[in-house]
């Protein structure tokens, strides 16, 4: 297999809660690892607060990573400078949640897709660039006279098939997606899925698909990374984390998503977590799940289990790794019930 | 079986706002009758018209430019035709509401003790002691640790899952006929919402209350409704028990709806079949049926020209729509039929015995 095109090692991102006697930090990303292989989907999914976003922003350096490493395609990307990155950008670019926040409402449709060919000198001439956002806006499916338009005359859905343009004007390589479709409507969530479904199958391009709708994950990716607390906690192919995941949070996690067919609704047993997730500036010693896990045992107070893989791809954080699956999560089930 | 009157009988209720851009028609003629016990489920998209025809009941919409028409029997009261003052003995009363986001519909500068309790007093006729016994009781129901002591806390002292928690209670707190819960879950994480929906269906079951449950999210309704209505343009246009809805959805709208849902566990390769175009502006309805300018059946030529009644078409299952779709196109849309291997938590595993 050729190398993964993104390299994250122990990525780190901590910001600081407040005043310069205040030493407390926010420990939003606090040791992620992943690869992302050439043309691959990885999912990233958690909570609101979970470290998500701040992973996706720390990867193009749209936020500062505090330490780790992060590789793309060979280059160090946190060893580049200014102008490097600059340069870098071209090739990993970024779509963002909120339609309506992320497009400037006093600039045309054309000129929030041309700004990156404009940025990075890649078109000769006016007839060029107008031909090119022509061509950008068509292969989003809007059409190419929608480009003197202003942000407030679309909808929804149609907003963030600008968002995908002007993310596709550099011919990026690889595409940082962050709750693409949360703010869409059902129907039209759909649309934007299959587009980007299109784009990767046309373009070959590499995504991170951050989201909070698992099921929305699980049908765009192809390994699916599970986030807690500034850490992943189990990462796996997308059908092997459905089937049969390891982490105990996955398991609650997977067992609280609604499923649209009432006979699978009323048979389920679902694992109810008590209490909520602790507060990222006061993180839990040993495993972070500790608080809320239905399997605890004493040690996971004492030892901070890392992601551990058993040679089939598989990686979950749990001291219990293994046995999870099996008859601890059974007694969970009556535990919870 | 379920009690044979209806604690709310809702009959051509039609909602109209003057805008600047013309009239809009936001609600068009929805008609349902509601038990005791029973759980509503309102499913559609945004200005579907779910959440003003719910609202309008109780007259929660700014009148004018609003609009009300039509009736809503709430034990014999004809709410609608209801004065402001009448209607006040009804909200927080008879009809309780939980909406979507609990930062908002919290006060942030009031213990929530005192939101608690204003309910209470007004309609109970009971003094400030026995109010707040009375709320310690009701957020220690709604699973709030250590109550007492969280009575004067505010509202930012609370994380999400916990202020929603307050919210119900509040909306349970004059033990009402009725509970609104408009996107009760949406603001928050998946696991919290199973919390809430698990509390709710239990307190509803403890008081026999009758619940009106608005979402667009169609996994949630199928783990707790009993009958669905499907709004689209303002009207419902499908309604049926939540089985046979799931089972056999009709109206070419619920079938799409269905088809472009991502199902956890569904196969990968089957493309998500994305309703084409965007739903009507109420300001702007096309002729004929609603959905016609996304419909991809369309094959009647009255779809264009002829608004259709909503028809019973199997015992209580009623559609709008002059084509209904085949049984096992519908089928195919279904969220068990695209599963494609058993739910973990259901696994057969005959190795390891109970």
């Amino acid at each position: 297999m050729s190398e993964p095109l993104v390299q994250v090692r122990d990525l780190t991102v901590h910001f600081p809660v407040g005043g310069r006697r205040d030493h407390r930090v926010v420990r939003a990303v606090d040791g992620v690892s992943f690869t992302v292989a050439r043309g691959e989907t990885l999912g990233l999914v958690g909570e609101s607060g979970c470290g998500k976003s701040t992973t996706g922003l720390a990867l193009l350096r749209l936020v500062e990573p505090t330490s780790g490493q992060v590789h793309f395609d060979g280059t160090d990307v946190r060893a580049l400078r200014r102008r490097e990155l600059r340069a870098w950008r071209r090739r990993a670019a970024m779509i963002f949640q909120d339609p309506y926040a992320s497009l400037d409402p006093r600039s045309t449709v054309g000129d929030a897709v041309g700004e990156a060919l404009d940025i990075h000198g890649l078109h000769q001439g006016r007839v060029a660039r107008r031909a090119r956002i022509g061509d950008l806006l068509e292969r989003v499916g809007l059409h190419p006279d929608v480009a003197e338009r202003f942000p407030h005359e679309f909808s929804g859905g149609q907003r963030q098939r600008v968002g995908v343009a002007r993310a596709l004007a550099c011919e990026p390589d690889f595409i940082v997606a962050d709750e693409p479709i949360a703010a869409l409507d059902v129907s039209i969530q759909a649309q934007v899925m299959n587009l980007l479904a299109e784009l990767q199958a046309d373009l070959g391009l590499t995504f991170l698909f951050i989201a909070h709708d698992l099921a929305a994950v699980q049908h765009v990716s192809d390994r699916i990374a599970v986030m807690y607390l500034g850490r992943i906690v189990e990462l796996a192919d997308r059908d092997r984390l459905y089937r049969d995941p390891q982490h105990p949070y996955t398991r609650a996690l997977l067992s609280a998503i609604p499923v649209p067919d009432p006979t699978r609704e009323r048979a389920r047993e679902r694992i109810l977590l008590s209490g909520d997730v602790p507060s990222p500036t006061d993180v839990p010693s040993g495993c972070r799940f500790r608080t809320r896990c239905p399997v605890v045992v004493e040690a996971c107070g004492r030892l901070d289990p890392a992601l551990q893989e058993r040679g089939d791809g598989h990686e979950a954080a749990c001291l219990r790794y293994g046995e999870v699956g099996t008859e601890v999560a059974r007694s969970s089930h009556v535990d919870a019930s | 079986m379920v009690d044979a009157t209806p604690v709310l009988e809702v009959r051509d209720l039609d909602v109209r706002f003057g805008t600047k851009r013309g009239l809009a028609h936001v609600v068009r003629g929805v008609d349902y009758d509601l038990h005791a016990g029973e759980t509503l489920a309102i499913v559609g998209e945004s200005g579907s018209g779910k959440s003003v025809s719910t609202l309008a009941l109780t007259k929660l919409i700014p009148i004018p430019p609003g609009r009300v028409n039509g009736t809503a029997r709430l034990q014999g009261t004809d709410l609608i035709a209801c004065s402001e003052t009448e209607l006040l003995r009804f909200r927080g009363r008879h009809i309780g509401f939980v909406f979507q986001d609990p930062m908002t519909s919290l006060n942030p500068v009031h213990p929530i003790g005192r939101q608690l309790t204003e309910g209470m007093r007004h309609h109970l006729g009971i003094d400030e002691s026995e109010a707040r016994e009375r709320a310690v009781d009701l957020l220690d129901q709604v699973g709030i640790p250590s109550p007492a002591s969280r009575l004067d806390d505010y509202p930012h002292q609370f994380s999400g899952g916990m202020r929603q928690r307050v919210v119900i209670a509040i909306g349970l707190s004059c033990d009402p006929e009725v509970l609104v819960a408009d996107e009760a879950t949406t603001a928050l994480d998946v696991t919290t919402q199973a919390q809430i929906v698990e509390l709710i269906a239990e307190l509803q079951e403890r008081r026999g209350m009758a619940v009106i449950w608005i979402t667009h999210d169609l996994g949630v309704v199928a783990g707790i409704a009993d009958r669905v209505l499907v709004m689209y343009g303002g009207q419902v246009v499908e309604s049926a028990p939540a089985d046979e809805l799931f089972a056999h959805p009709r109206h070419p709208y619920t079938v799409g709806l269905m088809r472009s849902l991502p199902v956890l566990g569904a196969r990968r390769d089957v493309e998500l079949a994305a309703i084409p175009g965007l739903p009507p502006a109420p300001t702007d309805l096309p002729p004929g049926c609603a959905f016609h300018p996304r419909c991809t059946y369309r094959l009647d030529p009255r779809c264009e020209r002829e608004p259709p009644p909503l028809l019973e078409v199997a015992p209580g299952h009623y559609v709008r729509s002059f084509y209904e779709v085949p049984a096992d196109e519908a089928r195919a849309a279904s969220a068990a039929a695209r599963i494609e291997v058993a739910p973990p938590d259901r696994r057969d595993d005959p190795e390891v015995g109970p």
